[in-house]
């Protein structure tokens, strides 16, 4: 889901935001604020470098060794009574939906809060299939009424104000214009009730899936996953490959350090671990649960040397809240379901490197996330990697080729380099950035630079005292 | 037992200056101060003459067999220096945290003990001379300090220039953004103007009522004040950490920006 833009118009709708709706930039900016303190503050409590060391180390040793994992979490699955489909692309894992939806007569979907179905577009699907999906997720909630597509991995609304919700249910539900919030999160689960009680189909992704139990874990806030998850008769569970951990006991430590470095929390309100179907004697649950692993570019990623790492992501948003470009503009403009520095280093292997210019380049390589994420994935490396493969596949613009080949000969000879520099520090911006296009870039937003009046080699030349 | 002498006593450690392309445009006094200052402090200094730029223009653009190239010129003009000190935390990262790696199949090593040898200015002068204190100049002052992406997360450099600023009599204020990136990010900040725009009035909107704003980095200086300039927003003037500190030791009253050219000092 990309609400209707794409990567490539990045730079107009970033400035689109910013020069039209303000309040996104306010209510991101404020929203991440908050979440980049307690996210400290969660972090001080526990040795958090030593816990990142270990989330690192336990993901590279389950991508090293995927292949035996997805079997043995395969084998788990069946054990537990959970029927698994395998998708290697978008297209596959909807078409397992459409078969589970046809065999059971589906009609009515609730969703629990999952960025894997976003970027498979389940809903478009399911509503092509005459299916009514609600999200159940009070954020998700309020974007599908808005027809948007989440703004965020984990906050799915955070660009909304407060006055815009109330804008939003006054003229759904009928809620007061200063409604406060939690008036409005009554009114949204009066509505989401019935939803639950009359869907028969519950989907849901999966923040991590032990391969050695079989056991599907979900971390929320809200209880609409554990909803989601237990009463429709059939729950239908997307799960990327790369979500595996080797062991239950590895879940533990997952959860505890995705909350705290997502939204400061020591752990999640509902930790929901789903081991199979209703049995004999349960009194609640599911007739079926399906597992779709979904494949849809992670094999090719896992396969590059290079970019690899970007698969230990466990989406807790934390560079995305720390990202300075991400926070300008939250995520609509980023064209893509994962928006920030994590998107910006997936989307080259799941949508393709032309069909995701210039995100690599959308950032300044300014190294917050780096700092902040869990996994310890090298965010600013393997953006680096990603323009260098732009560069050899010919996609960034000839005018840079040409101006940074010129400025690295004239680097390579010192005497040239200065008279240059001499030259350039003066003209270009004389003529007002014509002269070269990258300046106008420059003087858009900002004054013309004061250059030195002498050159520092000149200043050294004539004497420093 | 060794038979083997002692050296020579080195009093003095010696440095060669790097003054980066943006140094040398449009911060030549702010380098000049770097020299005054590192003289001031006992250092001999030198300004090897082949210099030009470290390379990460065309590293961060991706272009690394360019980068690579001037990093290979770099590497030849200061390969024999004792020190190498830049008036930039992001130049010193690039050569600190990339060289190495950049020239590994083309070099002999000389990339490495570069690297090694290789610091940002207040970096060399707190943790490599162990100097603290410079002066009193800045007494009475209010500081707000801009950390650098690259002096800070590459480099590390987080207390350094805040101890010799304090150590200078300056007060540093609290700053909410303070370690946030400025959006200047080199070519970024002409590609992506709006954005980086954005991230520049984050910056700017955050800022306490300091005397003025310092940087070890010239770019996010260029950045912050080309902004705040081309706002209108009357905010406090923006001085390269290198010429705050030449202040501090100087204690010229009033004076929070260097002045026309080195001559006149």
């Amino acid at each position: 889901m990309s609400g209707g833009t794409t990567p490539g118009r990045y730079r107009a709708e970033a400035a689109r935001t910013l020069a039209e709706r303000p309040s996104v930039r306010t209510a991101v900016t404020s929203a991440t604020d908050h979440s980049n303190v307690n996210r400290g503050r969660a972090y001080a409590t526990i040795d958090s470098e030593r816990w990142r060391d270990w989330a690192r180390d336990t993901k590279t040793h389950l991508l090293t060794h995927l292949d035996r994992y997805l079997e043995q979490a395969e084998a788990s699955l069946l054990r537990n009574g959970v029927r698994v489909h395998w998708a290697e692309t978008a297209a596959d894992a909807l078409t397992a939906l459409s078969g589970i939806v046809r065999e059971h007569e589906l009609k009515r979907a609730i969703k629990g809060k999952s960025m894997l179905t976003e970027e498979l577009g389940v809903n478009a699907h399911l509503e092509g299939l005459g299916v009514h999906v609600r999200e159940a997720d009070l954020g998700e909630y309020i974007v599908q009424m808005l027809g948007e597509p989440p703004t965020h991995i984990v906050g799915p609304a955070i660009h909304k104000s407060l006055a815009d919700c109330q804008r939003l249910f006054h003229e759904r539900f009928g809620t007061a214009l200063d409604a406060d919030p939690d008036t409005l999160a009554r009114a949204a689960r009066a509505v989401l009730r019935e939803e639950f009680l009359s869907a028969d189909l519950g989907i849901s992704g999966a923040n991590f899936l032990a391969a050695d139990t079989g056991t599907i874990a979900l971390i929320e806030n809200e209880g609409n996953i554990r909803l989601s998850t237990s009463l429709p008769r059939i729950h239908v569970a997307f799960v990327g490959i790369e979500k595996l951990v080797p062991r239950l006991e590895d879940v533990a430590g997952f959860v505890q350090l995705t909350t705290r470095a997502s939204t400061g929390q020591p752990i999640g309100n509902y930790v929901s671990l789903i081991q199979g179907p209703r049995r004999v004697g349960e009194i609640d649950g599911p007739d079926e649960v399906h597992v779709i692993f979904v494949d849809n570019g992670r094999t090719r990623l896992l396969a590059d040397e290079a970019a690899w790492e970007a698969l230990r992501c466990v989406r807790c948003g934390a560079c995305l809240n720390i990202c300075p470009v991400y926070r300008q503009t939250g995520g609509h403009a980023y064209g893509w379901t994962y928006g920030g520095p994590i998107g910006a280093i997936l989307a080259p292997a799941l949508l393709g490197l032309e069909e995701s210019m210039p995100l690599p380049f959308a950032s300044t390589l300014c190294g917050a996330c780096a700092d902040v994420c869990p996994v310890r994935i090298p965010i600013p490396d393997l953006l680096l990697h990603w323009r260098e493969r732009a560069v050899e596949a010919g996609l960034s613009s000839t005018s840079e080729a040409v101006g940074l080949s010129a400025f690295t000969k004239a680097a390579e000879h010192p005497a040239l380099f200065g008279a240059a520099g001499t030259l350039l520090r003066w003209l270009p911006w004389r003529a007002g950035g014509r002269a070269l296009p990258i300046l106008g870039g420059w003087l858009q937003e900002r004054s013309a630079p004061e250059p030195s009046a002498k050159s520092f080699r000149q200043l050294w030349k004539d004497g420093i005292e | 037992m060794s038979a083997t002498r002692p050296g020579p006593l080195r009093s003095r450690a010696s440095v060669a200056f790097f003054a980066t392309c943006l140094g040398d445009q449009f911060f030549a006094d702010a380098c000049a101060d770097a020299v005054r200052l590192l003289r001031h402090v006992g250092v001999d200094v030198h300004v090897p003459e082949g210099q030009t730029c470290c390379g990460q223009p065309a590293f961060n653009a991706g272009r690394r067999r360019e980068a690579e190239r001037m990093a290979r010129h770099t590497v030849d003009v200061f390969g024999n220096a004792e020190y190498v000190v830049l008036p930039s935390g992001s130049c010193a990262g690039m050569i600190r945290c990339f060289y190495p790696e950049l020239t590994h199949d083309s070099d002999d090593g000389a990339a490495a003990a570069l690297a090694e040898r290789t610091y940002e200015l207040s970096q060399f002068i707190v943790d490599v001379l162990g100097i603290e204190r410079l002066g009193t100049g800045l007494d009475g002052k209010s500081v707000a300090y801009h950390h650098s992406c690259h002096a800070l997360r590459e480099l590390g450099v987080r207390d350094a220039p805040l101890t010799l600023l304090r150590g200078c009599g300056a007060e540093v204020l609290p700053w909410i953004a303070a370690e946030e990136c400025c959006g200047f990010g080199g070519l970024f900040s002409a590609k992506l103007p709006e954005v980086s725009a954005g991230m520049a009035d984050r910056k700017l909107d955050t800022l306490p009522r300091a005397d003025f704003v310092t940087s070890s980095d010239a770019g996010c200086l260029l950045q912050l004040s080309g902004r705040s300039s081309r706002r209108r927003d009357g905010g406090p003037p923006f001085v390269h950490l290198a010429s705050a500190l030449w202040q501090g030791v100087r204690g010229v009253a009033g004076r929070v920006e260097a002045s026309a050219t080195g001559a006149s000092r």
